[in-house]
């Protein structure tokens, strides 16, 4: 005969955490793609978060794997220290973003050197650092949700969303 | 005749005493080379355990499974067996289940004592030799039989292929739902098998890359519940949760140490990202890379000598190899594409990671020192493995293209048993507990 000798099993895990109530709210909306979707036609008032996402533009795009800012993106990013300068008063949180083809924990990282990378850009144009913060979120938060490059190309993103008094 | 000894914990074990079977010739039992290439799965006779209602029935099944999903074991259709088993205590019939092929036959009993008490016992035989190969006696609460059945299922792939079992386990999950540009994401936890889904987090907030701690019943993750994202540890009794150290900046991407002492993770400075670890008992935290580059993904080597890391310091991420100390690290990956999500496998013979190369992703393994590259499988999207406490068994999750959300599977190292674990909604950022205590 074997003598298997088990150790004892005690049964810490199945006191499991009681089941916390399971809530559906979905997370926050990412904002509007274009003037379009607003319902907007280039009419913003002047100063309001619509004319910033509508006249200037709100988002800058990337290219696969890369945080350089392409010309496009740089005449953006202008456009916007340009407007911020004029309009003092809001707080500003850079959004980092990557497209779906890449890691989870290494894309935390890419959205996050997206957001420096504006961040910096703007600080370089002017706008006062203390104004900005980055957040990044990966690819956790794509806009575009097909799995070839016509959508991957819009999430690679940061963008630019504006808070504090007026927002 | 049964009891040797009884422990009052929930689970007790006993041996059971072989029965005497006369005059049988001594023969070679049956036993599986695990380490051996391309394996043949052993046909196995697992009988609906005697029982007065269905759980014996539902024991036996989920121990054929846990057997079947191992790859390594065929169990027979019930329809196959000859002989009828009602009686445990006696020696079972050889001839019967030689002839069927079954080269090792499990039967075994359920009763409810007095008090509600399950008491499962089960012997296994080796169907050729004419002997009994285990015999023991386990005491539980009903609600437990999934766990009783998942432990004789260790037990006998233990005594079948000599090394430890996995199926007494559970995975933390991320639990996906919603649409996928505002998806929710749920903690939870489950059998390794799929079953008793439990949620964790409530989905107010994104979570990621739960990991379990090898001591304690705890896991560390990253919440974005505060105004920036960072690494927490969740106790799975209680529910609390703590953050993990002061960092100034997001911190992400965290695992903890073999001894369960520190969580190593990663902290975002600007553009770059550093791997830190930080002592849960002082607090105290060191930082393990200095480079102008994503260094992320780490992950200790059993021993806690080493960490494995993926970086893009040399342009695309690479995986790389340094003391846990910190120093110089040596970069390990020189195949053809980008390496991340390495893992470190608690044999410390392997290290499985993701592989990105001509726009698919695929799961490998190579040795630590990088030699040895095996893919186990390619496809769309498949991505972070993580370890059975065996080391023979991996998960991950998997996107197809147009599928709509990922979903978990296993794959064992030859690659050739691969499985889909059902999940009540779409599943990512699995991790496997060690062996439960």
């Amino acid at each position: 005969m074997r003598r298997i000798s088990n150790s004892p099993i005690s049964l810490a895990v199945t006191g499991l955490v009681a089941v916390l109530a399971l809530s559906g709210c979905a997370g926050k909306k990412p904002l509007p793609n274009s003037a379009a979707e607003l319902g907007l036609s280039g009419s913003a008032v002047p100063g309001t978060p619509q004319d910033f996402t509508v006249n200037v533009g709100d988002r800058i795009f990337f290219d696969t794997d890369s945080a350089a800012l392409r010309a496009d993106a740089q005449q953006t990013l202008a456009r916007q220290a340009q407007w911020l300068a004029q309009y003092p008063s809001f707080t500003i949180t850079i959004e980092g973003h990557a497209d779906e083809r890449g890691t989870r924990e290494y894309n935390i990282a890419l959205g996050a050197r997206r957001a420096a990378a504006a961040r910096d850009y703007l600080v370089s144009r002017g706008v006062n650092g203390g104004r900005l913060r980055t957040i990044s979120y990966g690819k956790e938060r794509p806009v575009a949700t097909c799995d070839d490059i016509s959508c991957w190309s819009q999430n690679r993103r940061a963008v630019t969303v504006l808070g504090g008094p007026g927002a | 005749m049964h009891t040797l000894t009884r422990r009052l914990i929930a689970f007790v074990t006993v041996a059971l005493a072989a029965l005497a079977i006369g005059g049988q010739p001594a023969r070679a039992l049956v036993e599986i080379d695990i380490n051996k290439g391309n394996i043949e799965p052993l046909p196995v006779a697992i009988t609906d355990f005697i029982s007065s209602d269905g759980i014996g029935a539902q024991i036996s099944g989920v121990i054929a499974a846990d057997l079947k999903s191992s790859g390594l074991f065929a169990p027979i259709g019930k329809a196959a067996f000859i002989e009828k088993v009602s009686n445990p205590d006696v020696a079972p019939r050889f001839a019967d289940w030689r002839v069927i092929n079954a080269q090792a036959l499990v039967i075994g009993r359920v009763v409810e004592e007095d008090g509600g008490r399950l008491r499962a016992e089960f012997r296994l035989w080796d169907t050729f030799a004419g002997e009994q190969m285990l015999g023991e006696q386990f005491f539980t609460n009903r609600e437990n039989w999934r766990r009783v059945a998942h432990i004789i299922a260790d037990t006998i792939y233990q005594r079948l292929t000599g090394e430890k079992g996995y199926f007494d386990t559970r995975v933390v999950f991320v639990s996906e739902s919603g649409p996928r540009d505002a998806r929710v994401k749920r903690l939870a936890i489950m059998d390794q098998d799929g079953a008793n889904v439990r949620f964790l987090t409530r989905g107010d907030n994104i979570v990621l890359t739960p990991r379990f701690s090898p001591t304690r019943q705890e896991i560390t993750y990253m919440d974005f519940a505060g105004g920036e994202p960072k690494v927490y540890l969740l106790q799975l009794e209680t529910g609390q949760r703590e953050l993990v150290g002061d960092f100034p900046g997001m911190t992400f991407s965290p695992r903890f140490s073999p001894d369960g002492q520190q969580v190593i993770m990663s902290l975002q400075q600007g553009g770059n990202a550093n791997i830190y670890s930080m002592d849960l008992r002082t607090r105290r935290t060191t930082r393990l890379t200095n480079s102008n580059a994503i260094d992320t993904s780490p992950s200790f080597s059993p021993d806690g000598s080493r960490v494995v890391f993926e970086s893009d310091r040399g342009g695309r991420q690479q995986l790389y190899v340094m003391n846990a100390s910190g120093g110089e690290p040596q970069r390990i990956s020189f195949g053809n594409g980008s390496y991340s999500t390495p893992v470190w496998s608690p044999r410390g013979d392997l290290i499985a990671f993701t592989k990105q190369s001509g726009g698919q992703f695929s799961i490998g393994v190579m040795r630590p020192d990088g030699s040895g590259e095996r893919i186990l499988t390619t496809g769309f999207h498949n991505e972070g493995p993580t370890w059975a406490p065996n080391g023979r068994v991996l998960m991950f999750f998997r996107q197809a293209a147009g599928s709509g959300g990922p979903q978990l599977y296993t794959i064992d190292l030859t690659g050739r048993n691969e499985r889909l674990i059902k999940t009540p909604e779409f599943g990512s950022d699995p991790a496997w507990s060690p062996l439960l205590e």
